[in-house]
């Protein structure tokens, strides 16, 4: 028994060799997202294309994305080919054009295409706040029944979309 | 000597870049300001790893601490504030954690552990106390 004890040491020191073990090559910087497992907060926002209006009610009946972007933002250049590579697949994507100037976005847009099917402008990023939003590009998938599910905070691409994909339901 | 001045320097530099960080605020009252830096200093910028609101100049924290400035002002209770922060960016948030069955651990584990240490601690000298009575 007493010779046991002795031996305890070198017994904390693997567990907690494999427990740091375990959490190397971890994302630090992944926070998991408030909002999952609950319905878009309600807003209200003007849309760029044409000064409409749009609540919460606006939004897709199907499965869709929320994706924030801002012009002021070089990983939404980096990300805005998949978008749009995306939304000719057929997914549906909700643009917000997070804390931006109206006129950058249209020039935006123009140049490079539009992936969206709405984009909000949320100028003052209150929107951001709601959704729980700490930069841009940050995506979100929402399901059918209108509750968010998934939050990915980065650029999406082709690596990282079968695993945002499964979420689209 | 001239280099220890220019470390000297920037650590005064670097240890200043807290006060930049703020932004010029009117506060109505004396308690609201004293209520606003508390808050600051006991949230925790969302972006960042290891930072509060107060420290952070990231975008995201300017506009928190814009936030918290407006919410005081309206007159909302510093648990109203709390509590809007944590619906919307989760317990990370929170440097001085909530009382919950997922941090009871955290909270009292260490007082569990001290009251273990010291049941050790009175049985170990019970035993030895009795083996030396035998031995005499």
């Amino acid at each position: 028994m007493r010779k046991l004890l002795f031996f305890m040491p070198l017994a904390v020191f693997l567990v907690l060799g494999v427990v740091f073990y375990l959490q190397l090559g971890k994302d630090a910087q992944y926070m998991p997202s408030a909002l999952v497992g609950k319905k878009v907060p309600e807003f209200t926002l003007v849309s760029l294309q044409d000064d409409q209006v749009y609540t919460h009610k606006d939004l897709p009946n199907t499965s869709y994305l929320i994706n924030f972007w801002g012009t002021w933002c070089p990983a939404c250049h980096v990300e805005h080919p998949f978008l749009m590579e995306l939304a000719n697949s057929g997914v549906p994507i909700v643009g917000i054009d997070y804390k931006d100037e109206k006129v950058l976005a249209e020039q935006w847009l123009e140049q490079k295409g539009n992936p969206y099917q709405v984009i909000l402008m949320d100028e003052i990023g209150n929107f951001g706040v709601d959704m729980g939003v700490t930069g841009a590009p940050e995506t979100f998938v929402v399901d059918r029944s209108g509750v968010v599910v998934y939050r990915h905070q980065g650029v999406i691409n082709a690596e990282n979309w079968p695993e945002i994909k499964g979420y689209m339901k | 000597m001239m280099l220890i001045r220019d470390v000297f320097l920037s650590i005064a530099v670097l240890l200043s870049l807290s006060v930049f960080a703020q932004e010029q605020m009117t506060f109505s009252s004396e308690l609201n300001k004293t209520r606003y830096q508390s808050l600051v200093e006991e949230l925790r910028c969302p972006k960042c790893q290891n930072q509060n609101l107060a420290d952070s100049g990231s975008g995201i924290a300017v506009d928190l601490r814009e936030l918290v400035h407006q919410m005081i002002e309206q007159g909302k209770t510093d648990q109203e504030i709390v509590d809007y922060m944590v619906a919307r960016y989760g317990s990370f948030v929170l440097y001085r954690p909530q009382h919950s069955t997922a941090t009871f651990l955290l909270w009292y584990g260490p007082f569990i552990l001290l009251g273990i240490g010291l049941l050790a601690f009175v049985v170990v000298v019970m035993a030895n106390r009795k083996r030396r009575g035998r031995d005499l």
